[in-house]
């Protein structure tokens, strides 16, 4: 370990330590009175680290004998998450403070969280991959039971933990099955002993066991189950985390994984997540429809979102990988202009969450109600919204590498899902008057589903840029 | 950008969004503003789009006016127009300022209203001009979002029903249609239209899932675009939204639906199908030709039993389009000129017919046929501007209606005469239903209290239906101001699809030969 290792982990580093200082800070003064101002130091340092990785020479680096990987690739996924997790901070802290959850380990875990993921998409090797899956895991089981005192949460958080524990298994049987097999653990030595475009069955198997535990953290079908659940009784900002950020980062080590180890076999791999991708857009889309719990729903609609950004992997070519870059990034866009709104909904100071809960908001909130219908249609891949974009995107990867069956599947998935989406529609413009929701809105939180929806609507024009810099990053990982 | 199409385009979008963000409250003053704004964008854009009929060269078959710019994944912002959409164009401009003018008695949610009337102009005359697949998908998919919420907000009893079945129907549709588009993308390399209007996709024989598909690929893509397209239309079995949207939807909302929305299914048979699957069209010709032959008996038999003055004049939309398929897909050039003769007159005649409707509906505010009754004794003009529009419904010679009916049966009856014969049954019905409908609402003695203080139509709703009655006498004594100006382009496409098949024919006689030839 020398000093240019350190400079590749640089935001790492960081990010660790301000996470320690945050904690140390919190336990010697002032507890849960320092909560809010860690909270927006927290959202400091994800926006410069967010600058800061952006802002970085563009070549690949490999640090720590080749542990760690610096790539456009691991750089996009890390902007993609800091920024979403600074805006789920900022838009949950109103949500918090009524609900007096305001403690101080709330930034601190998202930040531990953070860099995890931060980790788990810079892998070159399957013990950091393992470390930061770990990291990442053990902060987002704490933070699913962080409201105590509830029933709901804390089972959440057991079913979680539990479930976890038992995806990392597989995980790790699957990582000891391809260390056994091929002798080596980073991704780079694997792929060099992988011969001809066909894996021997015990890396085969080790790889299945590595892709089930990884579809359990981006909650691919049949691994999905935690999902809702999890969803439901965790509170409203944490939910909006699970369904952002390590979304991303698990996509991304999922990529890194395939790609790196095991590049040449991607008609291997390519069946498996095929199967994950059809499974998860069908189940996403049809679970949702008998959903009356927004927050339920969403975590379908995400099943099926994650069932979309899989199809771009499964084409397993550069324009796969950069569609689901794509993806990704559109995907966690929408879902923050969404739960940004979610955290809003009150009635007479009482959190609410069923879908009919919305009626006739256009009435009494006109624009956010148009905000939110732009991002239902978006959601639901109608264009010129962004999320269309992004349907196209997977869709032209995976036909252009031959799947024309998995996109037929794709589509009437989305026609499925349509429905569910119009409904939240269907209460916001057309339903029966009951009593409103209550008006007094944080701004941060009006804005963020604003701007979200901006973006949703003018991202037809050049989608600010985000195919570049996708298609940028994908190059530094597919090849 | 500054490109005449794209103003043309883009106008109405503009004016919504001046409308959004500087039009302010609900009260009456207000929503007067919203309404004058609208019908002045509106009728703005349509002298604009003279200005394109005008500069427009009939003689030239190509792509005229056209603007391109990068745009994202490889695609283009591609824009132009030859003589099949040119008219297209003028339609959707020449009838959205009636439209805007028949709402003027809505009093809900104004602004809102108009918004979306405005954004759905700016969809639709983009679907006509789009010179890219997927800026024609984008246009075409995206105007389903206005449509739903017009149906869903202001429409009538059943209005939530109405309004998610239009939208899922026709989603499905056009999803398969992405898929195929993103296929030719891949196979092709370019989203161009006018390039793709000459590529050759494969025809050769396939075998999928065990099943041997003639004409192969090209089958295929036909398909899938043929299901977009026959929902949009609509064509029989896939029809049942449309009485359901037409029903439920305001006036002007049934107007643009019947008027523009019904044309996209016909266009896109006309500027896909038909010139980049030309061995698929002609494969599947025949079964299309039945299909609008059902179309057409069953439309007019479905009209003859309706009780709703409405759902009639919606059955009678499925009938009439059925003459536009029967006129494509005869496959020569009076069938390609009836059938885009008869999406015209038909744009007129529905349109007219619908408001026609939305004049007594104000007034009495239903639309049951049996609560009418001996109108032309309180309303004259009405009772003769009704009679216009009903023998143009029917194809009575001298109105535009008798233009394309007569056209495309001629070209049908070249094609398959069997098809003709049963198609020419469901003129007779037509008849029966228009002038019964006529009979029972305006003859007879007028009877019924409601009717006793009914007025007759005002300046208003003579404003709006003048036009339409112009025209409709116009294209029926002149038809050679439509056929001129789309004659050289259908003749060029007419001309490549025949080589097109020719070519195919010969090939598959040499490649099965070739096949035949190593088994001796």
């Amino acid at each position: 370990m020398n000093s240019a290792d350190l400079s590749i982990a640089l935001p790492e580093i960081l990010l660790s330590l301000w996470a320690m200082v945050a904690l140390m800070a919190g336990a010697y003064f002032g507890k849960d009175k320092l909560a809010s101002f860690l909270t927006w130091g927290t959202v400091a340092v994800f926006g410069f680290l967010a600058i800061l990785v952006s802002v970085l020479e563009p070549q690949s680096r490999e640090g720590f004998g080749g542990l760690f990987i610096d790539d456009s690739f691991a750089r996009f996924s890390k902007a993609v998450i800091l920024v979403s997790g600074a805006a789920v901070l900022v838009m949950g802290m109103d949500y918090l403070e009524r609900t007096k959850l305001m403690k101080f380990e709330y930034p601190i875990l998202v930040a531990l969280a953070t860099v995890g993921m931060m980790v788990m998409v810079s892998a070159g090797d399957l013990i950091t991959l393992y470390m930061g899956l770990e990291l990442q895991s053990l902060a987002l089981y704490v933070l699913a039971a962080f409201r105590r005192d509830s029933v709901r949460a804390t089972e959440a958080g057991l079913k979680y933990f539990v479930l976890g524990a038992l995806a990392s298994g597989l995980l790790l049987y699957g990582a000891s099955l391809v260390y056994g097999y091929s002798g080596t653990t980073r991704l780079a030595d694997i792929a060099s002993t992988v011969q001809g475009d066909r894996l021997p069955i015990g890396l085969l198997m080790g790889l299945a066991f590595m892709l089930s535990g990884l579809a359990f953290k981006v909650s691919a079908v049949p691994f999905h189950m935690w999902t809702p659940d999890v969803y439901e009784g965790a509170p409203t900002p944490v939910t909006a985390f699970f369904a952002t950020a390590p979304k991303v980062a698990a996509m991304a080590l999922l990529a890194r994984l395939v790609f790196d180890g095991f590049g040449a076999a991607s008609a291997d791999w390519g069946q498996i997540l095929g199967f994950l991708a059809a499974a998860s857009m069908v189940v996403g889309a049809v679970g949702a429809l008998g959903q009356r719990n927004l927050k339920r729903l969403m975590a379908y609609s995400s099943i099926s979102h994650m069932g979309f950004a899989l199809l771009g992997l499964t084409a397993g070519t550069v324009a796969g990988v950069e569609a689901t870059l794509i993806y990704m990034a559109i995907y966690v866009t929408m879902s923050i202009g969404v739960f940004a709104f979610m955290l809003t909904m009150r009635r007479e100071g009482r959190p609410v969450v069923q879908i009919d809960d919305l009626n006739m908001l256009s009435k009494t909130q006109p624009l956010q109600a148009l905000a939110l219908l732009i991002l239902m249609f978006s959601l639901a891949g109608v264009p010129p919204l962004i999320g269309f974009w992004a349907k196209f995107a997977v869709l032209t990867a995976a036909i252009g590498a031959g799947y024309v069956l998995l996109a037929v599947i794709g589509v009437i998935a989305s026609v499925i899902g349509a429905f569910y989406y119009l409904r939240i529609v269907y209460f916001l413009y057309f339903g029966t008057e009951s009593d409103p929701l209550d008006r007094d809105v944080a701004p941060v939180q009006r804005w963020l589903t604003l701007v979200a929806a901006a973006i949703t609507l003018l991202g037809v024009i050049n989608l600010f840029g985000l195919e570049g810099a996708a298609s940028v990053a994908a190059q530094a990982l597919a090849n | 950008m500054l490109n005449l199409l794209s103003i043309i385009t883009f106008l109405p979008a503009a004016a919504a969004v001046i409308m959004a963000f500087w039009l302010h409250g609900d009260d009456a003053n207000a929503q007067r503003q919203a309404k004058i704004l609208a019908l002045a964008a509106t009728s703005v854009t349509f002298l604009i789009s003279l200005i394109l009929l005008f500069s427009f060269d009939p003689a030239n078959p190509g792509f005229q006016q056209v603007v391109e710019r990068e745009w994202i994944m490889g695609l283009t912002y591609k824009m132009g127009v030859d003589g099949i959409s040119v008219l297209f164009v003028m339609l959707t401009t020449f009838l959205m300022p009636i439209t805007i003018a028949a709402c003027w008695n809505v009093n809900i949610r104004v602004k809102e209203y108009m918004i979306a009337f405005l954004l759905l102009e700016t969809l639709l005359i983009g679907v006509f001009v789009a010179l890219d697949l997927v800026l024609f998908y984008l246009f075409f998919e995206a105007g389903l979002i206005p449509m739903f919420l017009i149906i869903g907000i202001w429409g009538g009893k059943n209005r939530i029903y109405a309004a998610f079945k239009f939208f899922l129907y026709t989603f499905f549709g056009s999803v398969l249609m992405l898929v195929a588009m993103i296929y030719m993308f891949m196979q092709a390399g370019t989203t161009d239209i006018p390039t793709l209007l000459t590529y050759e996709f494969s025809a050769g024989p396939l075998s999928l899932l065990g099943w041997q598909i003639a004409g192969g690929a090209q089958t295929l893509l036909f398909l899938a675009f043929f299901a977009s397209f026959a929902v949009k239309l609509p064509m029989w079995p896939v029809h049942t939204w449309l009485p359901d949207a037409h029903v439920q939807a305001p006036t002007a909302g049934s107007v643009l639906l019947a008027a523009v929305l019904l044309k996209l299914g016909g266009y896109g048979f006309l500027r896909f199908s038909l010139p980049m699957f030309p061995v698929a069209s002609d494969l599947l010709s025949p079964a299309v030709l039945w299909l609008s032959a059902i179309a057409i008996v069953y439309g007019s038999l479905v009209a003859l039993v309706q009780t709703d003055m409405k759902k009639l004049v919606a059955y009678s939309s499925v009938a009439h389009m059925g003459f536009v398929t029967m006129g494509i897909f005869a496959l020569n050039k009076q069938g390609v000129d009836g059938a885009i003769f008869q999406m015209l007159s038909h744009g007129f005649i529905s349109s007219a017919l619908f408001l026609s409707v939305g004049v007594v509906y104000d007034r009495l505010h239903t639309r049951e046929i049996e609560a009418y009754g001996g109108l032309v004794n309180r309303m004259p003009t009405y009772a003769a501007v009704f009679l216009v529009f009903t023998m143009a419904n029917v194809g009575l010679p001298g109105t535009s209606g008798f233009v394309g009916e007569f056209l495309t049966f001629m070209a049908v009856y070249q094609a398959n005469t069997w098809v003709a014969v049963v198609a020419a049954t469901g003129v007779i019905l037509s008849a029966c239903y228009a002038l019964w409908l006529y009979r029972r609402v305006v003859f007879g003695a007028l009877v019924k209290d409601s009717l006793k203080s009914i007025a007759d139509m005002d300046a208003r709703e003579k404003m709006m239906i003048a036009p339409l009655l112009v025209m409709v006498l116009l294209l029926g004594v002149y038809p050679a101001l439509v056929t001129d100006i789309i004659g050289p382009s259908v003749d060029n496409l007419l001309t490549h699809f025949q080589a097109a098949v020719g070519i195919d024919a010969s090939a598959q006689v040499a490649s099965t030969a070739a096949a035949a030839a190593p088994s001796q």
